[in-house]
């Protein structure tokens, strides 16, 4: 049997008296499509930042395929295949489309470190920055920069950054948030349509895409894991119906 | 449909412009002639002046090391005048105990400066904004303050005295016009900003821009942020290093003023006057610098650094990235 793709044990963190994750026990399989709910402040992007390495737990272990990385930085996690998203764009605002995307596939091809020669020279960086555009409907906006971009298309760079990566486990953050409902198929289609090798955790208020896209879903409140489950199990079940469905409904 | 384009890969048979653009990016281009023939033309023009027109060139190299931390890797700092000094001391001491060597003195000053900036950027960069610029000046004033009680070594508050500098390559004297000075720290210049210009367009370059656009976004794609904020700001300081020793072989002096905060304080006006980040802000800013501060203080010889004031504060409100912010605008302007 496989390592699962991330495992957390007895995950922590407390902001002084704040819990924030109070002991998350969570495994993401290779491959696959998992989802993670529970509503506002339930710690689902402190999970994020604790699994990614932004944050490093109070107490806990975090797993990466078997590998323990819960004293690594963000970088060698990257490295070893563990990319995430951002809630709110995280780019390079000021640059190009293209070049948000390039200096992620620099990066992760292990040329940035390169003090002397062009960057726009190496082994195809660029090219493969802008194919990268081209999958994912960009590439008319290379040249522009990021912050001249609808919001929608922000955070479509924002998954094309995170795949420049070529990522194994991969973490969406709510990936359609604040974007208007005809902007965000592209986006949805998008995630839908990742390679199967590659394992999801998505976090998502948005019900349809939660039910729609994961195989799994695990609940999360108060920085506690209430329940996981199929999607069914999780849509019969009273508890979470009363905590979480049911808030959203009123 | 999403699916079937996840697997291609394939470019179209002309490379799209956006592609042309980035991948062209680093090559020369005739106007960046410009400050060299201008830095030549001057030498032939105005031949009563290397002296000052050394002070010029040296004054731009050190902003030019600063353009490349605050204007590349967006590291704020109020003391870069440490490692000027650093470098202008270490160049100095060698030669007061019979180092005389000119190039090889620069080279000890770069790799003392250097490793000054390894040290202290271990400490100081592992903060951001405010705090940073508060430990800069620290470092500053605490390398200040040695220099300035470690007599036996750097003469303390009256500075090295009888400094010998051997001719460069052996031929080209140290003259009292100051040929030699102005040839020497231009060649000097030349190189180290040949070196700043590779860098900056370079895979580390980018990623710089990439930390001051947005270092969480850094850390995310895998980039060991801390490592390559270390790496520049001691790049940057063997730079200033080098700056600080080529004042001392020129005046074949080295006082306290070398570590002061208004070297500090001062490299970074002549920067923002020039404009940050654009690689040639340096050499507008300095000569402007030194412009402005020659006319107030012959109109007004007690308040003059006040019209300096008056200068940043026009800049700040209404001319935002200096002389290059305005050249933009005016550019754009035209294009409409």
């Amino acid at each position: 049997m496989t390592a699962p793709a991330i495992e957390t044990r007895g995950l922590r963190k407390n902001f002084g008296a704040l819990m924030v994750a109070n002991g998350i026990d969570f495994a993401l399989e290779a491959g696959a499509r998992h989802a993670l709910i529970g509503p506002n402040g339930a710690g689902k992007t402190t999970f994020v930042n604790l699994v990614s390495g932004a944050l490093s737990p109070s107490a806990g272990r975090i797993l990466l395929g078997g590998e323990d990385v819960t004293r690594l930085t963000q970088a060698p996690r990257v490295k070893r295949g563990l990319v995430r998203t951002f809630q709110i764009t995280m780019l390079f605002r000021g640059l190009s489309v293209l070049e948000n995307v390039a200096l992620a596939i620099g990066e992760h091809a292990g040329l940035a470190g390169d003090l002397l020669r062009p960057a726009g020279t190496r082994s195809g960086v660029v090219e493969r920055a802008y194919a990268m555009l081209e999958r994912l409907d960009l590439a008319d906006d290379a040249a522009r920069p990021v912050r001249e971009l609808p919001y929608g298309r922000q955070r479509l760079v924002e998954i094309a950054v995170a795949l420049g990566l070529e990522p194994r486990v991969l973490l969406l953050d709510e990936p359609a948030a604040g974007v208007p409902g005809d902007e965000s198929g592209i986006i949805i289609e998008t995630i839908e349509s990742l390679p199967a090798d590659i394992a999801v955790l998505i976090i998502e208020h948005d019900m349809d895409l939660v039910f729609r896209f994961a195989q799994r879903i695990t609940v999360l409140v108060q920085g506690s894991v209430l329940m996981e489950g199929t999607p069914a199990e999780i849509a019969d079940d009273p508890r979470v119906r009363e905590i979480y469905l049911g808030e959203r409904a009123r | 449909m999403a699916a079937s384009r996840l697997g291609q890969t394939d470019s179209s048979p002309i490379a799209p412009a956006a592609i042309t653009a980035l991948s062209r990016r680093h090559r020369l281009r005739p106007l960046e002639a410009l400050p060299w023939i201008a830095a030549l033309a001057s030498y032939f023009l105005f031949p009563d002046y290397l002296a000052l027109g050394a002070q010029i060139l040296i004054a731009i190299l050190f902003a030019l090391s600063l353009d490349l931390i605050l204007g590349y890797a967006g590291i704020v700092t109020l003391g870069q005048a440490a490692f000027f000094g650093m470098g202008a001391y270490t160049a100095g001491i060698l030669a007061v105990h019979g180092w005389t060597e000119p190039i090889s003195g620069l080279l000890a000053a770069a790799a003392a400066a250097g490793t000054l900036g390894i040290v202290t950027g271990f400490v100081v960069l592992r903060t951001e904004g405010l705090p940073l610029l508060m430990l800069t000046l620290v470092v500053a004033e605490m390398i200040a303050e040695i220099a300035n009680k470690w007599d036996a070594l750097t003469g303390g508050a009256d500075g090295l005295q009888s400094m010998t500098i051997a001719p460069v390559f052996g031929l080209f004297r140290f003259d009292l016009l100051g040929r030699t000075a102005f040839g020497y720290a231009l060649a000097v210049l030349f190189l180290c900003w040949l070196l700043v210009r590779a860098i900056v367009y370079s895979p580390f370059g980018r990623s710089l821009t990439g930390i001051r656009e947005n270092a969480t976004r850094m850390h995310a794609i895998g980039a060991p942020v801390l490592t390559r904020r270390i790496t520049v700001y001691a790049i940057a300081g063997s730079l200033s290093g080098i700056a600080g020793a080529l004042l001392a072989q020129t005046e074949q002096f080295v006082g306290l003023q070398t570590l002061s905060f208004e070297r500090s304080g001062g490299v970074v006006i002549m920067l923002i006057l020039g404009g940050t980040g654009r690689l040639y802000g340096a050499f507008i800013g300095v000569p402007l610098y030194m412009l402005a501060q020659d006319q107030l203080a012959e109109r007004y010889p007690v308040y003059w650094s006040a019209g300096i004031g008056v200068l940043l504060i026009a800049v700040a409100l209404g001319a935002r990235g200096g002389a290059f912010g305005l050249w933009d605008r005016a550019s754009h302007w035209i294009a409409r």
